[in-house]
This record gives structure tokens, sequence and C-alpha cells, in this order.
């Protein structure tokens, strides 16, 4: 099946069969490598991109269920996503970096919902993502210095 | 991170000199101090960028900041000109001195890397002085370097290291250095954070894993391999596997049956697909409750007696003492790295060159040219960034770069391939931290502890591997029970057994190895111990560590940070303490803890002294211990692979439970200042945590938990 997709503001078209999902498209057939492959049941986050600025687990949605804009680590642009890459860089947020990408997919969503979320704000949004080298307290730190840093 | 590929490294720098140690693998065999070679491990370029090819794989724990700060220290660099990249698996030249073959382990990378890179810094130093000395016709006692800068004052000359690194390299490299003197570091020890080399390029996607890996024409490989561990493919009808679009192989090879496919999903599609006959007749068939108790059993009985002092049966028959006893069980455990398994290789029929995440290179390198049918130079390996291992990569047995290489070979010269290890994989893949038993009898007479037999019993993954020389003794693996073998205290009655099952059930060093669980065992029996005994748990240790200066320091810095002797914890909150040596460094943590209304323990804070030598870079070592600490209390509380008739009963992160944000305690570290030399740093955050979050609980009225995970889901 060929779908049209929107990927990174770019229209982009791919052959592929209808319960592909998003996240093999993005990383196979548009080599769009930095959304990461962590679990495949969206119980970890390492897939997360946007679609039409929603965090979204790529690795679950078929690419037939693609009905917005998709936005990737790649492209994420904006106030509030290079505050968060600044502090992330600033507090040498990532060890091994793998969830990272995801990290920020999450974060990036999050500090566009609420200016100045508190630490109970950051556990809820980030919940989904995991980081096996339990970077969390920088992540959260490097959240909450990205939100000073905005405003 | 830099941007420099490997192709720019070697062939757009400037190669200082060029010198093949002869016979080093033969010193290192022998265990030899590693040889000093500048020219191995520092590349100058034109633009004055210096690039530090790293022997050590980086997957989180520093080692591509950590060994460009020592060089740059030695070489009087400016920190913003340094780079790291990968150093090519060559066992004459990246040898971990430690372990005698290039590879990662054993919180090593630092410790065996400092005294090397500090010479081969300060040769390099020297010759760009030597070169500069020349061209501008002056003493070379006159000339300064600093941040990078090579200067003349007294005729006001000055230069970057790129205009002379041409000359430089036809200098021979100086026989003895002088190092700086360390009151005079300005780069080892800093304390800065936004220091690491790697991090711009893992916040934007840049950063390239093993999975990232890609050429054209590639098919990615998925491997359905056997359900029960011991198994073997029996038969297998790939008939509907190979209708799946996008496949295009299916090929039997030793590890299990591989789909080879256009793109990675319909290879998951194949696998899926396939109907496969297994023979089981050698498998594991017990599940995990039938294995404790059969070690339970079994440690009834002593094993062979590692260590002992005085008469310990004797000393638990005291008169008037009071015996205590438990049996402690620890589950198997993966590591679950974030990034699963997998690996890239390009074979032509000749030689082969794969892109992976190694952590043994020396093992991978033999493994794929075994399989191959070549000889390990025809087999180039880069090593590139790996998404965490928790020595899940380091593999004595190479079975990932066999399984790659077998691929290669079964769809032939030509045709790259990228093999993919799916979550599933992984959980189900063995090589687990093994299931172990403790029996621990201990006795108490007039406040003291008379008397300590622990009888452990688990699988081996050191006998019979190529490890086996370095780490069995008399029968005896120490990775099985080091840390119980010779804990901190002096008892006068001790003794520590082991026995070592078999299983088909693949075990592996998962991080801290041993001191998982004697960690845990030695710091929570003492804990019960010394409190049965009316002693407070930090004073009744110290008592005992009059031969442990260092251990005793870093108790005593945490029962300070703490405040162990002052204010109480917020009510419904309790206090444990721990303190463990691993990997030659000691760490002691105390654990803020409660019970939520689920029943469950409730982590709050870390608080960590840990006395690891010289800190290189303290702001890795404080998320080290950080990261550690998320590791331990994950698994300690939630976190076990059960087996049942000899399957593993959890597949993913839906059920194997990870950590989350939430979870997650706050932690406050102290680094102890040190002079001694640097020691691991990768591991020793895990040991002394669980037990101080079990140590807590029991001031809560909650029994130290003797199985873990502490949270159980039936």
């Amino acid at each position: 099946m060929t779908y049209k997709l929107t990927v990174n503001g770019q229209p982009r078209t791919v052959d592929v069969d209808e319960d592909t999902p998003l996240l093999w498209v993005l990383r196979d057939e548009l080599g769009l490598t930095g959304t990461k492959f962590g679990c495949g049941i969206a119980a970890c986050g390492a897939c997360t991109v946007h679609m039409d600025g929603q965090p979204l687990r790529s690795c679950s949605l078929p690419v037939s269920a693609v009905t917005g804009e998709i936005t990737t680590i790649e492209a994420v642009t904006g106030t509030e996503a290079k505050a968060l890459q600044d502090a992330w860089v600033r507090l040498d947020v990532p060890q091994c970096g793998y969830c990272q990408s995801g990290q920020l997919m999450s974060a990036v969503a999050l500090l566009r919902e609420i200016a100045k979320p508190t630490d109970s704000d950051i556990d809820l949004a980030m919940n989904g993502n995991i980081c096996r080298c339990a970077t969390y307290i920088r992540i959260r730190a490097a959240i909450h210095e990205a939100a000073k840093a905005i405003a | 991170m830099t941007a420099l590929s490997r192709r720019a490294v070697l062939g757009g720098g400037l190669v200082i000199g060029l010198v093949l140690p002869m016979g080093m693998g033969r010193a290192l065999a022998q265990g030899a101090p590693a040889p000093v070679d500048p020219n191995a491990f520092i590349r100058i370029a034109a633009d004055d960028s210096v690039t530090v090819l790293c022997k050590h794989i980086e997957f989180g724990q520093g080692p591509w900041t950590g060994l460009p700060t020592i060089v740059a220290e030695e070489l009087d660099a400016d920190w913003s000109q340094m780079r790291a990249a990968a150093a090519p698996a060559d066992v004459r030249l990246y040898a971990n001195g430690l372990l005698g073959v290039q590879g990662t382990g054993g919180s090593s990378a630092i410790a065996n890397s400092y005294d090397q890179l500090r010479r081969a810094g300060a040769m390099a130093r020297a010759m760009l002085v030597a070169a500069a000395a020349q061209a501008w016709g002056v003493p070379a006692s006159e000339i300064t370097v600093s941040k990078g800068v090579i200067a003349h004052p007294a005729s006001g000359r000055k230069s970057g290291f790129g205009a002379f690194a041409d000359a430089a390299a036809k200098l021979p490299a100086p026989a003895d250095v002088t190092l700086k003197d360390p009151a005079k570091f300005t780069l080892i020890g800093r304390d800065q954070k936004g220091f690491k080399v790697d991090s711009r390029a893992k916040t934007d996607g840049t950063a390239k894993f093993s999975i990232d890996q890609t050429a054209p024409n590639m098919l990615t490989v998925v491997v359905a391999h056997p359900p029960r561990f011991g198994a073997k493919v029996a038969s297998f009808d790939a008939s509907k596997a190979l209708a799946v679009r996008g496949v295009v192989a299916v090929k039997q090879i030793g590890s299990g049956v591989a789909v080879f496919a256009k793109s990675t999903y319909p290879a998951i599609k194949g696998r899926a697909a396939l109907a496969i006959k297994w023979d089981e007749s050698a498998a594991e068939t017990r599940g995990s409750d039938a294995m404790f108790a059969a070690y339970a059993e079994r440690s009834k009985t002593p094993g062979t007696t590692a260590a002992k002092t005085g008469d310990v049966d004797a000393a638990l028959a005291t008169p008037g003492a009071q015996v205590v006893e438990a049996v402690y069980e620890f589950p198997y455990l993966a590591h679950a790295p974030m990034e699963p398994l997998g690996g890239f290789i390009e074979w032509d029929g000749t030689s082969a060159r794969a892109r992976f995440g190694s952590q043994i290179q020396t093992g991978d390198q033999g493994a794929i040219a075994g399989v191959l049918g070549v000889a390990p130079d025809k087999v180039a390996i880069d090593t590139v960034l790996a998404g965490g291992s928790f020595g899940r990569r380091a593999q004595p047995s190479c079975h990932l770069a066999a399984e790659l290489a077998e691929c290669a070979k079964a769809i032939g010269p030509g045709t790259p391939i990228r093999l993919t290890w799916t979550r599933e994989d992984d959980i189900h893949g063995g090589h687990y931290r093994p299931l172990f038993v403790h029996r621990i009898k201990g006795a108490i007479k007039d406040g003291r502890i008379v008397a300590w037999s622990n009888s452990v019993v688990g699988q081996s993954f050191m006998i019979g591997s190529p490890f086996e020389a370095m780490v069995v003794r008399n029968g005896i693996d120490s990775t099985m029970i080091e840390g119980g073998s010779n804990p901190p205290y002096a008892f006068p009655a001790f003794r520590c057994d082991v026995t070592a099952d078999k299983s088909p059930v693949s075990t592996l060093w998962w991080r801290s190895v041993g001191h998982t669980h004697t960690g845990y065992v030695v710091e929570t029996f003492v804990d019960r111990l010394l409190v049965a005994a009316g002693k407070d748990p930090v004073a009744g240790r110290l008592e005992m560590m009059a031969a442990q200066p260092r251990a005793a320091g870093v108790l005593k810095a945490v029962a300070k940070l703490a405040d162990w002797n002052g204010k109480a914890p917020p009510k419904g909150r309790a206090h444990g303490v721990a303190v463990v040596e691993s990997f030659n460094s000691f760490v002691a943590q105390v654990a803020e803890v409660s019970v939520g209304t689920d029943g469950e323990p409730r982590v709050h804070k870390i608080w960590c002294a840990v006395d690891c030598g010289v800190a290189v870079n303290p702001d890795i070592i404080r998320a080290q211990i950080e990261g550690g600490v998320g590791y331990a209390v994950g698994h300690a509380l939630y976190a076990e692979v059960p087996l049942v008739a000899g399957r593993a009963t959890v597949s993913n992160f839906n059920d194997y439970r990870s950590l989350r944000g939430m979870e997650m305690p706050a932690v406050e570290v102290l680094i102890v200042a040190s002079t001694e030399k640097p020691t691991g740093i990768g591991e020793p955050g895990v040991p002394p945590c669980a037990p101080a979050i079990a140590n807590a609980l029991a001031k809560l009225g909650r029994d130290r938990p003797t199985r873990l995970p502490m949270v159980r889901t039936a």
C-alpha cells in the first residue's frame, strides 16, 4: 500500500503494509533513526514522536492510522524544544542516550501544554518514558530549568 | 560528540609517529602493565582538535569524556579542542590492562587507563614542545603549554597544537616523562556539568547506535530463538514467513532460525509466521520455584570453602549464644538495556567489517572470524555507541557476535545485514543475573557477633568460559562470592562456602556482579544481628571495621551527610544504612523509606558517600551513583524473570517492571577526597542501595525481605 505522510514538514510517500508501525516507517523507510525502538508495545516511550503536536508512541501506531503531521526529534523546533535541548546539555542529562529522543519529545509536549510544570506534572507527563540508566533526576531538573529559561 | 568519523580521524588527522609495540599481547597475557604508546591514543589535526581514541565502549558510563580528560590534563590542552572516537579492535594496542583483552568490564575503564593516558598525554606534549623548540630555535625548557597554546614567552611566539603535529610526528616518543603534580590539575577533578562530549548528539537524534547502522541493499534480520533454554531447532516450515511481503530468506543458524527481510517490520512479521518444532530433550524444564527449593536444600550442606577464620561450627554452638538463621532468594534478572542487542556486518567472502556496541572486542573479533573461517585480522570492528549494557554486551560466549556472523554467512557474501533483537528476545534471551540462594547463620553473644556462616548456591558463568583462568581458583568462581567471602567486618569465626549448580539457562554478570546478592545478604544480615545485639547499625559496624579505613570512612561520611545521629526522619519514614566495597571503590548509602498505602516500599531519598580514589570527572561519578541507585531500586523492588517449566513468564516492560521517573528517589552524593588511584564507578553505586532500603523497612516494623524483588506480582 502507498501512504502519503507529512513528516517534519515534508510530504513523503511510502509503500508498506498497512499494519507497519509508524516507527519502522520513520526509521527504515525514511532514514529518521533518531526515534528509537525500545519495546514495540508502547510501554517504554523511546519511540515518542508528535502527531499534530501531540506526543504518541510510534511503535504502536500503524501507518494506516496516521491522521496528522508527524514531527520527530530531528526536526522538533521552537522555544520549548531549544530550551529543553540546551538544558539537557547543560545538565549532562544523557548517559547512554538511547531513550533521550523520546524523553525530549514528551518533555516538549509537556512544556507547550504547561509552561511551569510542577514535579507532579512532570511525573505524570513523563511516566511513560523509561530510562534504564535512571537519568530521571536530571530529566526533571532540566525540564524545570528549561521552563525557567523560557519565562 | 566528535564530529570526526573514523575515516576523518585516521585519514585526515596528522598522526604522531607510528610505533607498534611488539609482544604487547604476550606481555598483557602475563599481567604486565599496559605499555604506553601515545600514537595509539592521540590524534592531533591541523585544526588543533585533539581526538582521543577510546579503547572503552561508551554506553553512558562516561569514558568518552573521562579518557580525553586524562589526556588533556597532561597535554595541557583546552577542553574545547578535545574529541572522542572509538578505537578499532586491536588487542595489541588497546587491551584493558586489567582484563588482558580489549574489553570493558569490572568498572575498569578509568582505573586501567589512568596511568597509561597520563603518560600518553605527557609524551605527546613533550613531542609538540620539542617540535616547537626546533622550529623556533629556542630551548625546549623555555616553552610553555597552557590551554592548547604552545608559547615561548621570551620571544612572544605562540601557536596552537595543529601547526606542530606534523613535525612532532617525526620525532621519537620520549622514553620517560614527568607527570604533572596532581595539585596542579585543572581538568581532572573539575566539577562541572555540561562537560561531557556526547551530550549534544544524544539530545538531537544524531547519535548513532547499533540499530541505526545501515548500508545500501542491507537486509534486516531477526532470529527465532528457542523458547526453552538448551533447546534446538528440530525442523521448521518457512512457507508462511516467506509469503510475508519484504521477507527475502529464512535460514537455520546455530542459535535458531533467521528471517532476512528488506526492513525490520517484515522480518518481525515473518518470524511470527514461522512454524518451528523444537528439540527440547536437553532443555531446562524446571521453574524458578523448583530451583529455589533445590538450592535451599543444597545449601544445608556446606559447599567448597571460599574463606574461613576460626572454627565457625564451634562458634555457632557457643553456649548462651543467640543464633539467627535466614535463607535468601534472588531471582533471575534481565539487564534490559534500553537498546536491545543488535549489530551490523558486511562480509565480502574474505574479510568482514562489523559495526556494533561490542564490549569485548577481542572476543567478538575472534568469534566472527571463527564463524567466517578467516583470521581475526580479517575482521574489523567499529565499536559504536550502545544504548546501555549493565553487563549484557560483555559476553564471554560472544554469542551476539557469533550470531551476527552466522547470519552473514547464511545469506552469503556481499549482502550487508543488520541483526535486531526485539525486547522479547532480550527478556527471554537468558544471560541473566543468576538465581542465587544464600543460607546464612550468625551467633551473638554479649552484644557481639561471634560467628558468621554463609553458604552460597547458584550458577557460575565463569566456569567453562575464556575468563575461567582469571577468576576461578580451586574450583571457586570468585564472582559468585565476591563481597560474601570478604565482608568488611572482623568476625572471630567466619566461613563462606559455595556450590555451583548447572543449568542450560544462560547467566552473565549484571551491574556489580556478585555484589548484587552478596552485598544484600551481608548488609541486611549484619544489620539484623547488630540490632538484635542492641547496637546502632552505624556504630556497631564501625566497631568491626578497624582494618577497613576506607570503608569506614565512607560509612562515617554518609552518617554525617544523612544526619544519622541527628533529628529523626519525617513521620512514617525510616532510615537504613549499608556499606559495600566493589571494584575497589567504597560506597555507603542511607535510604529514607516509607511504606505506601498499597503496601509497597517507597524510597524517598538516598544519601551516598563514595571513595573511588582520584575523582576524574566528579559529575560523572555523581551521575553514575544516581543511575546506580535507580537501577538498584528498580530491581530490588520490582524486577524478576520467573521461569515456569523452563520458560520465562515475563516478556517486555509491561511485565518486567522497570523503575519509572515518579519512583526515582532523590540522591545526594558526597565524593570523599582521595589521592588514591582512581577506581570503578559504573557499578559500585548499586550494591548498598537495596540493603539500605531493607534495613529502613526493618525500622518500620517490616522484616528485611529475604526474597527479592520486594514487591512481587503473584
